[in-house]
């Protein structure tokens, strides 16, 4: 019972629309916890459930001990929340912002400083800046300040690095990083399934339902078959013949490279690279790789 | 407590950060109260009167005379018979005749007996309304004087009625300032409250203060003092105005003028509340403040429009806007300088209408998203 | 010799004293499918909406379907098509309506969008969802949909707005499968996007950084030049390089 979240049934409907179904999860303490899956999968309504803004239809949850329904006025008090687009007030400067949320928690920016010091020195020389004014990274980071102000146990992030670009989205993870290692226990959502190695666990999440969960590695481990990485000079007509092949589970676009499963007892490797040579398609390159999490959400997805 | 201050202090940010609030909130109720007062005027200026009538009756003479020297009428002429008003009026050339009976001047003396007719220019109803009514006023202290001449005592004798009773001279600003005092305030109170409220649904920074250990009943409380202490300012500058620059008499005790008005302002906070409840954007709570409390308000609140002449059941609909309560309070207590007694039963319909409003308002304020 | 789709020489955008788009010059090729990358804020927005017609250069000339951004905007508008993730459908209309719409806004006559509409709901498998409202439809399908509506006018340069944000991994790679198959029926294809490993699937990647193209290259090359094992780090020492966060 040392977990920091413990979920467990929850389910919440909004008319018959089933956004989530019966999801139960639980986040151990100073954890980088993942909720990782496409939009539309229940991601920011189990976020508004467990930060108490929602109350779901079935199922309990407890954060940090406290009930998410009953202990609802004492557990505001110790989680720090993000919401998924920028929510602060835009007409107000970063200072005002800043001192407004640290006032709402009953505490002072000056009392928590030592604690946002290392992202709040990146906005400090803008500190009479109005916050609509800041470029995307900026207000990111003044939102981190916000939920981080009061020394929260628990932080959630609702989809931080949503439409943030590659560069952003690494020195997000990397503030990550350090705010865990501060003690605080991070549940993130993501889109992007490339995040999801910077997480020490995650939940895979489709439909409402999660439909994965350990450490990346122990996502990876479960992938039922073997995977190989066909690259050539002309992709898309070498997709659509090893899709054709007899044998070949499922092939898809991976960046450089076409991940491609297959039924070993009908064909491998060489195989498959010999019907691709008489197809006219020399020049293609097949390698034995280990999956990653986005091929595991893809074969997840299916069953 | 400190988070209390806090919240007020930004929301009065919020207002004075944003060059469009400060307009709606401060510039508004001046503009508002000048266009009403002097632009949209239906008073009656420079009426142009011809007359038919015996000229060597001297009740006729003096009548006319009197209708002349008014320095809102001018006589334009004299038509031979009532036949002739339908060609000056086609011409233009006249907003009003006025018709005296054989035996004018003799009818004054005998009750019930003086025969004279005023013909308006219908094709401009409100206005003709308000130059036969003001001409019926005109013709009245004639008579009236006649009277005081005659018997030496006051009496009335003449056909005409005299309706106005406080406003001699109809001056529109008698009606207005009420009525754009109660537009105002409602305004000012409920979508200024609607509006920011559902502005924090929409950029979600009311689910950061829901999610914080402030209690609901604060967040909303801090939202509604800044617009209760933008309404009083509007409603000393509204009486200021109308008071030097309308020049409509304070008659009544400005206190409980002012005890009124934190009653309708309390009533349309309360109102701004449940607007922002089932908003949600600030598009949809400007269009229902727009269609649901500002229109209802200036037609059935009498700014316009007196409710008595509409229909029943429109009558009872106007009964339920809580503007028309307030403007019929302000309307005595400012106007006609009577006390609390005269405007009890109106104080009370509004004081009701707050409490309910507020009770229903807080309740189904939700501290939870749907 | 038949114009590029997209000549630009020496555009600039600026906004008041801040300068958007500085200078830039590229060209893309006919049926190529063009990657447009940036960081946030890097003016690839700007950039794209002057190419769309949608808005007017400070400075600088350029073609866009043979015409000019400067002047002849309403016909550059005829001849390509739009999609983003932000707006593409109208939710309260149905899968047809939508289509009905598009149709007649491209100046289609009733007899093609009636073809039309047939077509495209086969061809997405859609026929039993033709009256449901486009807002009701998962995701993945209301992307194809917008996809297919924004070509509905055969037009020559296709652009998207990062198309698949938030998408599932499959649909992701199901919709860029559409991309190639428009290419190769020789429509020019013109994509913005966050993921990296898209980036890998255009023939060839600019990447924008503060107003500038800083490279311009197909993604072999660019991966080679920067010894970088896949467009992610060829990005990140792109924008990376270019200096700390500014603070506009």
């Amino acid at each position: 019972m040392n977990n920091t979240i413990d979920i467990e049934g929850i389910s919440k409907s909004y008319g018959d629309v089933h956004a989530l179904k019966g999801i139960s999860l639980h986040v151990g303490a100073g954890e980088i916890f993942g909720l990782i899956g496409p939009d539309g999968a229940g991601k920011t309504t189990l976020f508004r459930i467990m930060t108490t803004l929602m109350l779901p239809d079935t199922g309990t949850g407890k954060v940090c001990g406290l009930d998410i329904v009953k202990d609802c006025s004492r557990l505001r008090r110790i989680i720090g929340y993000m919401p998924g687009k920028f929510s602060l007030y835009q007409d107000l400067t970063v200072k005002e912002n800043l001192d407004y949320f640290a006032t709402l928690f009953g505490t002072t920016v000056r009392d928590n400083y030592e604690n946002i010091k290392e992202i709040y020195s990146q906005i400090e020389p803008f500190a009479d800046r109005r916050a609509g004014k800041l470029s995307g990274g900026m207000k990111q980071k003044l939102a981190l300040c916000c939920a981080l102000v009061h020394r929260p146990s628990v932080l959630f992030l609702d989809e931080p690095t949503t439409g943030v670009d590659a560069v952003s989205r690494k020195d997000f993870w990397t503030m990550l990083s350090r705010i865990r290692s501060s003690g605080v226990t991070v549940f993130v959502s993501t889109p992007y399934m490339d995040e999801a190695a910077r997480c020490d666990r995650l939940a895979l999440i489709r439909e409402g339902s999660v439909i994965g969960m350990g450490s990346p590695e122990e996502i990876t481990a479960g992938f039922p078959f073997r995977l190989l990485a066909v690259k050539g000079s002309r992709m898309y007509p070498v997709l659509k013949i090893l899709r054709g092949m007899e044998g070949v589970i499922s092939c898809f676009s991976f960046g450089d490279s076409h991940h491609l499963t297959y039924d070993p007892e009908v064909t491998g490797r060489e195989r498959i690279l010999e019907t691709l040579s008489d197809a006219g398609f020399d020049d293609c390159t097949a390698m034995e790789i280990s999956p990653g999490v986005e091929d595991c959400f893809m074969w997840l997805s299916h069953n | 407590m400190r988070e209390f201050a806090a919240s007020v202090v930004k929301e009065f940010l919020h207002i004075f950060r944003d060059r469009r609030t400060i307009l709606i909130a401060m510039v508004m109720p001046v503009v508002q109260i000048i266009l009403f007062g002097f632009a949209v005027s239906t008073e009656v200026n420079d009426v142009r009167v011809v007359f038919c009538g015996d000229m060597s009756d001297p009740a006729v003479r003096n009548a006319v005379d009197r209708i002349d020297n008014n320095r809102y009428l001018r006589i334009t002429g004299r038509i031979d018979s009532p036949a002739g008003i339908e060609d000056v009026f086609r011409k233009n050339m006249a907003d009003a005749a006025v018709l005296f009976g054989r035996d004018f001047g003799s009818g004054l003396v005998q009750p019930g007996h003086s025969q004279v007719r005023i013909v308006g220019d219908g094709s401009d109803p409100n206005t003709a309304q308000m130059i036969t009514s003001y001409i019926k006023g005109v013709l009245q202290a004639e008579q009236t004087d006649f009277s005081i001449s005659f018997t030496g005592e006051k009496k009335t004798l003449m056909t005409p009625v005299v309706q106005l009773m406080y406003n001699p001279a109809m001056k529109s600003s008698y009606n207005f300032v009420p009525g754009v005092m109660g537009l105002i305030l409602m305004l000012i109170c409920s979508m200024m409250t609607a509006v920011s409220i559902v502005r924090e649904k929409e950029t979600g920074t009311l689910e950061l203060l829901l999610v914080s250990p402030v209690r609901p009943l604060w967040i909303i409380v801090s939202k509604m003092i800044p617009y209760l202490v933008l309404s009083a300012v509007n409603f000393i500058s509204i009486l200021l105005l109308s008071h030097y620059v309308m020049e409509v008499p304070v008659n009544g005790s400005i206190l409980l003028l002012s005890v009124a008005a934190l009653v309708f302002v309390v009533t349309s906070l309360a109102l701004g509340l449940l607007i922002s409840v089932i908003s949600p954007n600030q598009r949809t709570a400007l269009l229902i403040c727009g269609m649901g409390l500002t229109m209802p308000t200036m037609i059935f609140s009498g700014i316009i429009f007196p409710c008595e002449s509409m229909p029943e059941i429109l009558q009872w609909f106007s009964d339920i806007i809580p503007a028309k309560w307030f403007i019929i309070i302000v309307k005595k207590v400012m106007i006609q300088g009577s006390g609390l007694a005269s405007a009890a039963k109106e104080m009370l319909i509004l004081t009701g209408m707050a409490a309910v409003l507020l009770a229903v308002s807080i309740k189904s304020f939700r501290t939870r998203l749907q | 010799m038949v114009p590029d789709a997209v000549e630009i020489r020496n555009l600039t955008k600026r906004f008041g004293d801040f300068t958007a788009v500085d200078n830039i010059s590229f060209n893309v090729r006919r049926g190529e499918i063009f990657g447009f990358l940036g960081a946030n804020g890097a003016g690839k927005t700007t950039a794209m909406r002057i190419l769309c017609g949608l808005s007017r250069p400070t400075s600088g000339e350029g073609t866009v379907a043979g015409y000019d951004i400067n002047t002849q905007q309403e016909k550059i508008k005829r001849r390509i098509g739009y999609m983003s993730q932000k707006f593409s459908l109208y939710p309260d209309l149905t899968v047809r309506e939508n289509i009905r719409l598009f149709g007649g806004i491209y100046g289609l006559r009733d007899r093609e969008i009636k073809e039309k509409t047939d077509m495209l709901l086969s061809m997405l498998d859609m026929r039993q969802e033709r009256d449901k409202f486009a807002g009701s439809l998962p995701l993945g399908w209301k992307q194809k949909l917008a996809f297919s509506i924004a070509m509905i006018h055969d037009p020559e340069i296709i652009f998207l707005d990062e198309p698949t944000g938030g998408v599932d991994p499959e649909t992701r790679r199901r919709f860029w499968e559409m991309i190639y198959d428009v290419s190769e029926k020789g429509t020019t294809v013109f994509v913005t996007t966050h993921y990296m490993d898209e980036a890998e699937y255009c023939d060839r990647v600019s990447v924008m950084v503060d107003g500038r193209i800083a490279a311009l290259d197909s993604p072999e090359r660019l991966k080679e030049m920067y010894r970088a094992e896949n467009m992610d780090e060829v990005f990140r020492t792109i924008v990376g390089r270019s200096g700390k966060e500014d603070s506009r």
